[in-house]
């Protein structure tokens, strides 16, 4: 890539994060946000009031705070992952086929910049911001549990940066639709695949907790087949990977159910998959007639 | 002579069973002020879009200084403003032209700017949300992104469809100042008047196919003056509103009685209407 085609990409980069930035809709998804980690606060205090009240009499087997830190804070990795899947689709919402019909796309296809770059511009932006916000919500959600209950995962920057790669595949997916679908069958594709993940995620977890072998392979087979699912178990793992006794095996009866740890391999199918999709993405873009 | 600007060669597009254009040349050269006329469905927009590299083309060759259409060399050169067209609404004019100077690799700075609004009259509307603009100040602020970075090819399509005649002026006289630049200029519009005031040659296709050429002076043919007699309407092919007094002073010397006298050329309305066959999309 040329040092011009470099500044044109910064440009894109720029205005899709300022474009994502000034649109009302993020300010009401910072709201939303806000109003989120606000409840997750109340939530987990009381949680964690009310779990050492009833444990105060009960023989020191389980370690209840563990185990509530452990649970609320899975619960508000999936509504992290939920609400960094919503702003990625957001940001990409019809990058390529619906900015064609409506003209913003020809304008700037026209430049030097060649089509390719601009659509790793518009991923760029748009995977860095959904990424961004994971990390701070994540981290916040993070605060919380600590100041409400004193709890921390036992990994705390692994599952973060899991829960970042999966936006962004959640992105490079999203864009990949945008070149295909027209903006409102982008965004019904889109959630559809997101929640077939997660159908994967929990196929895996009831065969983990009724001990089927088969609906356990199949759900981890598909869960890899969408490997957001795969980083968001593989985080989820991560969060409660030292916890060990009766604690532990209690966790995996809660929302841990069927998480597994991320083998050496998952980050790096992850990051090939992501290329794929970018690649498959710029082919089809690059064959289209505007 | 030189070599142009824009070369089209034995251009065709097909989409699936339909032939969008036919096998159309065209050439704008430098300083050469081009109109592409024809009903809607003609294939102008293809061939404005092939030009810039939107849409690939199935079979010929379209140059933009010698370098293929869609290349990054020919895409440097061009400047472009769509038919239906829409800029982020949340930015300002002046915004909007520091992107697209930035994609363009333009060096001109707030000065390149401020001349490109001064020149489509919206020199007071740099810092306006163009959202809050009206869609003629859109349309004007669009010729000005087509002309950042100096490009030495301008293609418009239906740049004026939007503008009220205030505006048409504005962007007829930018016209002019490009031509005097040397800037090569192909106006896709449907307003023939427009286009018969400011292009020095005029392409009309029809059916994808190129069916006349020329300039307007060419296209538009022969004069003549007809005169109603006593004796019946007599026309005087070849002669000029110059030639009338005369031909009124002969015919009255000679006994007749003159009740009417009309000057007439083909206009280019007349002859477009000639060339496509009454067609419309």
């Amino acid at each position: 890539m040329s040092g011009a085609q470099l500044r044109s990409a910064a440009a894109v980069v720029g205005l899709s994060i300022q474009e994502g930035v000034r649109k009302r809709v993020f300010l009401a998804v910072l709201v939303l946000t806000a109003g989120f980690l606000a409840l997750f606060g109340l939530g987990a205090h009381f949680a964690f009031k009310d779990v050492d009240e009833f444990a105060a009499g009960v023989p020191d087997v389980l370690d209840s705070h563990a185990f509530t830190g452990a649970t609320i804070f899975g619960l508000a990795m999936f509504a992290t992952l939920f609400l960094g899947a919503v702003l990625a689709v957001f940001l990409t919402l019809g990058v390529v086929r619906g900015d064609a019909e409506s003209g913003l796309l020809q304008p700037i296809v026209v430049r030097p910049i060649g089509r390719t770059t601009m659509l790793l511009a518009r991923f760029a932006g748009a995977a860095s911001l959904s990424a961004a916000y994971v990390l701070v919500v994540y981290f916040a959600a993070c605060a919380i549990t600590e100041v409400t209950g004193n709890w921390s995962p036992d990994h705390l920057l692994g599952p973060a940066l899991g829960l970042a790669l999966a936006v962004a595949i959640i992105a490079a997916l999203s864009l990949l639709a945008s070149t295909v679908f027209s903006v409102t069958a982008q965004g019904i594709v889109v959630f559809m695949v997101f929640g077939a993940g997660l159908t994967a995620g929990l196929m895996a977890q009831i065969g983990n907790a009724i001990n089927s072998d088969s609906l356990h392979t199949i759900g981890r087979v598909a869960s890899w087949a969408l490997p957001f699912e795969g980083l968001y178990t593989a985080s989820l793992h991560a969060l409660i990977s030292g916890t060990s006794g009766l604690t532990g095996v209690v966790l995996q009866l809660g929302p841990f159910g069927g998480s597994e740890a991320a083998g050496p391999g998952l980050v790096a199918w992850a990051f090939a998959y992501l290329f794929g999709v970018l690649a498959l993405a710029a082919f089809v873009f690059s064959r289209r007639d505007l | 002579m030189a070599a142009p600007v824009l070369a089209v060669r034995e251009l065709h597009k097909r989409y699936g069973r339909q032939e969008a254009l036919a096998g159309v040349d065209l050439e704008v050269g430098a300083g050469q002020l081009v109109g592409l006329l024809g009903p809607n469905g003609a294939g102008k927009s293809t061939l404005t879009k092939i030009a810039c590299g939107l849409v690939r083309p199935s079979d010929g060759r379209v140059e933009v200084l010698g370098r293929p259409a869609g290349s990054p060399a020919a895409r440097a050169a061009l400047g472009y403003l769509a038919e239906l067209f829409r800029f982020p609404g949340w930015c300002s004019a002046d915004e909007l032209l520091r992107f697209h100077q930035r994609l363009a690799g333009s060096s001109g700075g707030e000065a390149e700017r401020r001349e490109l609004l001064d020149l489509v009259d919206l020199g007071a509307a740099a810092g306006k949300r163009i959202e809050a603009m009206s869609k003629g100040m859109q349309q004007r602020l669009g010729v000005a992104q087509a002309l950042v970075g100096s490009p030495r090819l301008l293609l418009l399509d239906e740049p004026t469809s939007a503008l009220d005649p205030v505006g048409r002026r504005i962007v007829r006289e930018l016209l002019e100042e490009l031509r005097r630049r040397e800037v090569a200029v192909l106006l896709n519009s449907h307003l023939l008047s427009e286009v018969e005031l400011v292009c020095d040659h005029v392409a009309i296709i029809a059916g994808g196919r190129l069916v006349k050429a020329g300039t307007p002076e060419e296209l538009a043919g022969p004069a003549a003056v007809e005169v109603e007699t006593g004796s019946g309407v007599k026309t005087f092919e070849g002669a000029v509103r110059e030639d009338a007094p005369r031909i009124v002073a002969d015919l009255v010397a000679a006994g007749e009685r003159v009740y009417r006298v009309e000057v007439r050329h083909s206009s280019l309305e007349d002859v477009y209407l000639d060339a496509v066959g009454g067609q419309t999309g």
